[in-house]
């Protein structure tokens, strides 16, 4: 079966610096997938690569079977690559309606009804429980919600493969409960990676793990596995895994 | 072969005089842009106001040459750091339209005042007795103050380099120019380093003015007028960098002259496209960073 | 909580006060009309802030240099006007065009940088332009401008006249035409894309807008309503003067929008009248410090009154 996505000996350098290294990845249609690793580790960088926001030095990338390494970050969106961001990077002075709009717009063409764009919207802010919320500025909205409306605007795209970036980091812990069980709502034919450092989010959520480390695939395998490899805890906990 | 030579020798000694001039002028405009990233269009008053203290002085007042740009390095850079510190620092977070904004109006007001106070034509330039007329190179003669300027202006970008490079102040200042927040950190007081960079980057302008009095015309629309060349010099050197905007000056100075000089019908129409061609093989600049 | 979506919808709809200026503009015929050329150069003068409020205030691109499509476009008409045919209306779109073409080059150019670099450019592209006409003086008069402009009447019976009462209802419609188009081009999605833009572009790069492409669209509708106000200007005074692509010229335009209240449409109404009227009343009697003042007003908005009159009768609406 075609991965939904997938890298071909991924690699990125600054300079000397090497942040991503010889990474081989798939994610699977469907998958529920998660990304976890040290701080530095190269996370946020392996989702820019996957995005376009930067290109790599070496390597390919394919989305559904399609080579995108060349491809400019829009044209990625366009083709059903969608991605929400670790600190949210929403349009502050408009309306959650209207944010949610800008992508729907993008998603169904400019020439569409403004009607039935803002329906649109107007759905995809219902479904995730933002309905009484749509005509505040995002700006005037608690955290945990805007987090939402970030989920929003990535969903408006209808993408096949969905990057989550940290979508818990900053929320107080009572609001990032609706975090979690947006997650577990979302399209199973949708395939899903997440980074994240909540591990209760990530064994609730994951079919898979992948740990990177320093620009590194570690080791890849179920919550199961990867809970159990020494490996993995000698890199979280350091000298601990030794006692 | 001395009828291909000679017009060669002109442009290329008349377009390094135009360069250096271009050069010593812009050259506190990338400081100013690479260290606080502030885009100040009213660059080109300083240089006019350094004009025209040094002209003023020289010709009303008898003030010998060299005294008079000292005297104007010092007072527009006692000036610039005055505004400085009570106007520019108030939009240093401020948007780059406001920024924009804010200098022009300030063109504005500096041309207006120089209207005010001298007059709508351009000021004539004498320069010092011993340094007009012709310098005898052997094979042909040049003009003599367009020699001294060449010359002039190497030592003042010597100095420049070296001070940037050597001494204390130029690693705070290459050190906040590449990060400004570590260098905070490890405790440059960056508001001081600000005031002195811009003081002395307003300071070269007003030498420039000066010096170039004579290729550069010192009249109320100098700062307007010659905007487009200052900023041209910045944004294909590089922001920030000190050797970009030199290259940058190398090749819009010499390229201007030649172009002038061998097509007159079509003045400086292809220095501009050479140097938008320039620029979009290298959108940062020739040395900058992107 | 009220239909959000109503809401939305609503919210560009046009509200009986924008009819206001049309009223004093069909009354301003009436009232006016012993300095009707005046008043002709008032209207030309907002649908020129009008082009660059769209560049500016919703695409977000600085630039000092709308001139050159102002420029352009007065060229294009007067010299259409010359050798080709005297009908109105015909040169205003072969203005409208060349103008676009400038655009579409020049941003083709510009929009690939940012900052300082695409500042410059836009300043650049101007003086390349300026230069350009002063040297093809043999077309475009040079230094003396271009004269001998003669215009049919519009639509084979509307002659324009001494007073400038057809030169006014022209500059007027055409004005009228040009505020509908951009109202509701603002309306609608490519519209709000821009303000998008505006707003958050790493944002509206990962929801797949082709940034690159909208931004030409607009900074090519922007010249082409620039040139536009320059073929009305050829068209009704008969004359193109070199200034047409100066940078006072497109700092100006910047000035009278600033002044106004940028992306507020109506800020470049606002503008254009109250400047366009001081300096007829107060450059007469002191025309060395009328740049110092509008320098220091300037300096001044910028420091304290950044939302220009608009973003001034606001503040004092909320009290």
């Amino acid at each position: 079966m075609t991965p939904a996505l997938e890298t071909i000996g991924i690699a990125k350098q600054f300079g000397a610096i090497r942040v991503a290294n010889d990474i081989h990845f798939r994610l699977e249609p469907g998958a529920r997938h998660a990304l976890i690793g040290p701080n530095g580790a190269g996370k946020t960088t392996f989702v820019n690569l996957l995005t376009g926001r930067i290109s790599p030095s070496a390597g390919r990338i394919l989305l559904n079977g399609t080579d995108i390494t060349r491809t400019g970050e829009a044209a990625r969106a366009r083709h059903g690559l969608a991605r929400t961001f670790q600190i949210n990077n929403l349009f502050p002075a408009l309306s959650a309606l209207e944010n949610v709009r800008l992508a729907v717009a993008e998603h169904r063409g400019l020439r569409t009804a403004r009607r039935a764009l803002l329906e649109e919207a107007f759905a995809h802010l219902t479904r995730l429980g933002l309905r009484d919320d749509a005509a505040t500025v995002v700006r005037a909205l608690p955290y945990g919600k805007q987090r939402l409306v970030e989920i929003a605007v990535a969903l408006a795209a209808e993408p096949s493969v969905l990057l989550l970036d940290e979508p818990a980091a900053g929320v107080p812990g009572g609001e990032s409960g609706i975090i979690f069980d947006v997650i577990e709502q979302l399209p199973p034919g949708m395939a899903v990676l997440m980074i994240e450092h909540d591990m209760d989010l990530v064994f609730r959520f994951a079919r898979r793990i992948t740990v990177l480390v320093r620009g590194t695939i570690l080791v890849e395998g179920t919550p199961a596995e990867i809970a159990a490899d020494p490996r993995v805890r000698e890199v979280y906990l350091g000298t601990r895994a030794h006692e | 072969m001395a009828t291909i030579l000679d017009p060669l020798v002109s442009i290329l000694f008349l377009g390094l005089a135009f360069s250096m001039v271009l050069y010593i002028v812009s050259v506190g405009l990338s400081l100013t842009m690479g260290l606080m990233g502030f885009v100040n269009l009213a660059h080109g008053a300083f240089a006019m106001a350094g004009g025209y203290v040094t002209v003023i002085l020289m010709n009303r007042y008898q003030v010998p040459f060299g005294f008079a740009l000292l005297a104007a390095f010092v007072a527009v850079a006692l000036v610039s750091a005055v505004l400085e510190r009570t106007l520019y620092s108030r939009l240093y977070g401020a948007g780059e339209l406001e920024q924009v904004l804010f200098t022009i109006g300030l063109i504005f007001m500096a041309g207006a005042i120089a209207r005010e106070l001298f007059g709508p034509i351009p000021l004539p330039v004498h320069p010092p007795a011993m340094l007009s007329g012709q310098l005898d190179l052997g094979f042909r003669t040049v003009p003599a103050y367009r020699a001294f300027l060449i010359v002039v202006s190497f030592a003042l970008i010597l100095a420049l380099w070296l001070g940037i490079e050597r001494t204390a102040f130029g690693a705070r200042l290459r050190a906040a120019v590449d990060n400004r927040r570590m260098a905070e950190a490890i405790g440059i007081d960056t508001a001081l380093l600000f005031t002195v960079t811009f003081a002395l980057g307003s300071g070269l302008a007003a030498l420039g003015g000066g010096l170039g009095a004579d290729i550069l015309a010192i009249y109320p629309g100098y700062a307007v007028e010659y905007l487009v060349y200052f900023l041209m010099v910045v944004s294909v050197g590089g922001l920030g960098s000190i050797r970009g905007p030199f290259v940058a000056a190398l090749l819009l100075g010499i390229g201007d002259t030649a172009c002038k000089y061998l097509l007159p019908e079509f003045g400086a129409f292809f220095v501009y496209i050479a140097m938008i061609g320039l620029l979009l093989w290298r959108p940062a600049g020739l040395f900058g960073r992107a | 909580m009220a239909d959000p979506i109503a809401a939305a919808l609503r919210q560009h709809r046009l509200r009986w006060i924008e009819a206001v200026p049309w009223i004093i503009g069909l009354g301003g015929y009436f009232v006016f009309s012993d300095q009707l050329p005046f008043a002709s150069q008032i209207l030309i003068t907002i649908l020129f802030a009008l082009s660059l409020d769209l560049v500016l205030g919703f695409a977000g691109i600085i630039t000092l240099g709308q001139a050159a499509f102002y420029g352009t476009g007065a060229y294009a008409a007067g010299i259409y006007a010359i050798h080709v045919s005297h009908e109105p209306l015909s040169g205003l779109a072969v203005a409208a065009a060349s103008a676009a073409l400038v655009g579409v080059i020049s941003g083709l150019v510009i929009l690939r940088t940012h900052g300082l670099t695409q500042l410059m450019l836009t300043l650049a592209f101007a003086t390349l332009l300026a230069e350009a006409a002063n040297k093809a003086s043999f077309i475009t008069g040079g230094n003396d401008g271009l004269q001998g402009i003669e215009i049919d009447p519009i639509a084979g019976l509307f002659r324009f006249d001494m007073f400038g009462r057809t030169g006014y209802l022209y500059c007027l419609i055409v004005l009228f035409c040009g505020w509908l188009m951009l109202r509701v081009l603002l309306a609608s999605p490519f519209g709000q894309s821009l303000v998008g833009i505006r707003e958050n572009v790493t944002r509206m790069h990962a929801i797949g807008a082709p940034v690159a492409g909208r931004l030409l669209i607009a900074y090519a509708i922007g010249a082409a309503l620039a040139g536009v106000a320059g073929g009305l200007l050829a068209q009704t005074t008969q004359f193109v003067g070199q200034s047409v692509l100066t940078f006072e010229r497109s700092g100006e335009i910047v000035i009278i929008l600033v002044f106004g209240g940028i992306g507020r449409i109506y800020g470049a109404f606002i503008g254009a009248a109250v400047y366009m009227i001081a300096q007829d009343q107060l450059a007469k009697s002191e025309p060395e410090f009328w740049n110092f003042w509008i320098g220091a007003i300037l300096v001044l908005t910028v420091l304290f009154a950044r939302g220009g009159i608009l973003g001034l009768i606001d503040r004092l609406r909320r009290r």
